[in-house]
């Protein structure tokens, strides 16, 4: 049936396309020995091209040919290619601005009665906290332990207390910045921790608010019953409100991964498992901005500043500017 | 010859946005271990710096800043080194890199950052806790109740274990995050078998007529075609050995007659590879996928 030259349609289909796809294949070895800047502008519009010709290719080859190392080149070429068009590959600067602009906003908006609930976690130990320990201070020692209190108490005198808050000891200036850094890594971590830990259906980062909750209200008692109250609450809120937000938008993300693993709702387990998760990470993601936020206005601004009115005239400032934030940035976009 | 797809792995099927299947094979649990390996010395080398830094500030008055700057680097190195890397180089980190790996979105769409983001945040409660656990319990959990730290215990050795457990091998990080870890070959494309050219040229000057009937090539299926292109590929030197012997058998079997040509068993196998191949996907192409040969042999008449 057949002459000395067999002329088979794939052999014509690959000699007609095989060009494009060698240089679909040197675009993609150059992206993949450098990265998607090693292409320039003219490399970068061609890309998506040839990307789309050689799946279609590959479509064809697959209905008509036989050839399996040909099927097997194109199949691992536009898995190459796939990788490269649909990899992440915004810049930096438009990333940023339409995570914080808009993103987190609206994940926030979205978890917000796991919100509600890891802010009532929180307020209920801190709640707990402050009413069992102003009636029988020694219980500070059982809320907090060693290394959170250093050396703060109720044996200490109240003057050295008053100290406390308005000094830091005898830090200065250049050490502020160490322990504000070090204390932005620490809060990130938990924070992270309390996110991570939510896979456990969410009962580590029940435990863990609540505890938090203890170790404030017993200082803040501790700090009452002194008559400093007030003074206290200037040193927490300034960075705290920022702080104690960012701890609840962690355990929040916690509490909703927590939930998609018990509660799995209509989709399968796994889906909403995964829906969640990057919700929830988003959120997380968001807190260690705010994280860093803290402690800057912790680190920098609270030992330069010790006027009581200027003081809680930030915390008013913080608590609005996020509130706002969060409201206005979310509204703009479609939900 | 291409790289042969090695089912050891397993492969899962995405489909991109264009409607296209691609099956990626997914990583050897082997070659993320290597890849985290090489990562974790990277970031270890890497900490050096900070650890430079901070260990120079003792002592000295203004050394706070400089304390401070190692901790943020340490914090950055420790916690951003995958995300930046996966997110920059399309889900490859230099260990990623090194063992040939890659993450990608399970679902066939965009690698997004807060997926990445996701995915390594968990690997401290996967990975170094349990280490933790194991090590120095009480530098773990400031919890005073024993039973809950026991229990945090298991559970923690439980997540270390869960690629092994499940066939996507996905880790917590994985799951979260909606990723998967896949093998990222390569495959070369050899000459085309198919076609005429590359027979004359090896040949020699004189192509003898070697026909087919279509009853004879329907003898052989799909499976018996893959497998003769990767005879005739073949380079080693027990190659013509093998096209003796392949040749033999197929002659008996399709009852070939030279008609009077000489013909070696390369040049018979290499014009009965195009002639098959072009009665196969003719086939194809109509409907009738036959992937085996049939049995028996045809009679000489």
């Amino acid at each position: 049936m057949s002459g000395s030259t067999i002329r088979l349609k794939s052999v014509e289909f690959r000699r007609h396309r095989e060009p494009s796809w060698r240089q679909l294949e040197a675009l993609v070895a150059k992206v993949e020995s450098g990265s998607m800047q090693a292409l320039d502008a003219d490399e970068l519009s061609r890309l998506p091209q040839l990307y789309r010709a050689t799946i279609s290719s590959l479509s064809v080859a697959r209905a008509i040919s036989l050839d399996r190392d040909l099927l097997e080149y194109l199949e691992t070429l536009c898995g190459r290619a796939y990788v490269c068009v649909y990899g992440p590959r915004r810049h930096v600067w438009d990333a940023l601005k339409e995570f914080f602009g808009r993103r987190f906003p609206l994940a926030i908006r979205r978890a917000r009665t796991h919100v509600a609930a890891a802010a009532l976690l929180l307020g209920l130990g801190a709640a707990t906290g402050f009413t069992l320990t102003m009636v029988e201070p020694e219980r500070f020692y059982a809320f907090v332990d060693e290394g959170m209190a250093q050396g703060r108490g109720p044996h200490e005198t109240t003057e050295k207390l008053r100290e406390a808050l308005y000094s830091e000891g005898t830090r200065r200036g250049s050490d502020l910045t160490a322990f504000a850094t070090f204390l932005l890594s620490h809060n990130a971590r938990i924070g992270m921790l309390c996110f991570a830990l939510g896979v456990v259906a969410g009962v580590p980062v029940v435990y863990l608010l609540f505890s938090n909750g203890l170790v404030l209200g017993a200082f803040a008692a501790l700090y009452q019953q002194r008559g400093l109250g007030v003074e206290f609450w200037g040193w927490i809120l300034p960075h705290g409100v920022t702080e104690l937000l960012a701890v609840v938008l962690c355990a929040a993300a916690g509490l909703m991964v927590g939930e998609s693993v018990v509660f799995p709702g209509p989709s399968t387990r796994m889906a909403n498992l995964v829906r969640r998760g990057r919700e929830a990470g988003i959120m997380v993601l968001g807190a260690v901005a705010m994280f860093f936020v803290a402690a800057i206005i912790e680190g920098v601004f609270r030992q330069q500043v010790h006027d009581l009115a200027a003081r809680y005239g930030l915390v008013a400032a913080s608590a609005a500017l996020w509130s706002l934030y969060v409201v206005l940035a979310s509204r703009e976009s479609a939900e | 010859m291409s790289a042969a797809a090695t089912t050891h792995g397993g492969s899962r099927a995405i489909e991109t946005p264009e409607g296209v299947v691609l099956s990626f094979q997914l990583a050897a649990l082997g070659s993320r271990l290597s890849a985290l390996v090489v990562d974790g010395l990277l970031i270890g080398v890497g900490m050096l710096v900070p650890a430079a830094l901070i260990l120079s500030a003792r002592g000295r008055s203004g050394g706070g800043w400089l304390v401070a700057l190692g901790t943020m680097l340490i914090f950055l190195l420790r916690h951003f080194y995958f995300v930046w890397f996966e997110l920059n180089q399309q889900g490859r980190t230099p260990g990623k890199r090194l063992t040939g790996i890659r993450v990608i979105d399970a679902r066939g769409g965009q690698l997004r950052a807060e997926a990445v983001f996701v995915r390594n945040v968990t690997r401290d409660v996967e990975l170094l806790l349990p280490l933790f656990v194991l090590v120095a319990p009480s530098l773990v959990a400031a919890e005073k109740l024993g039973v809950a730290r026991a229990l945090s215990s298991l559970w923690l050795l439980a997540f270390g274990l869960l690629p092994l457990l499940n066939r996507d091998r996905m880790r917590v990080g994985d799951l979260l995050a909606g990723t998967l870890v896949v093998r990222n070959p390569r495959a070369t494309l050899s000459a085309d078998l198919g076609a005429a050219a590359a027979a004359s040229r090896s040949e020699g000057p004189v192509q003898p007529a070697v026909r087919f009937t279509r009853e004879q090539l329907d003898m052989y299926g799909i499976r018996e075609l893959h497998v003769l292109a990767d005879l005739l590929r073949r380079r080693d030197e027990n190659v013509a050995r093998d096209l003796a012997t392949v040749a033999e058998q197929v002659r008996r079997k399709i009852a070939w007659d030279p008609a009077g040509q000489d013909v070696t068993p390369r040049q018979f196998l290499r014009a009965l590879y195009p002639a098959l191949r072009a009665h196969l996907e003719h086939k194809m192409v109509l409907g009738e996928r036959q992937e085996h040969k049939k049995a028996g042999r045809l009679q000489r008449d």
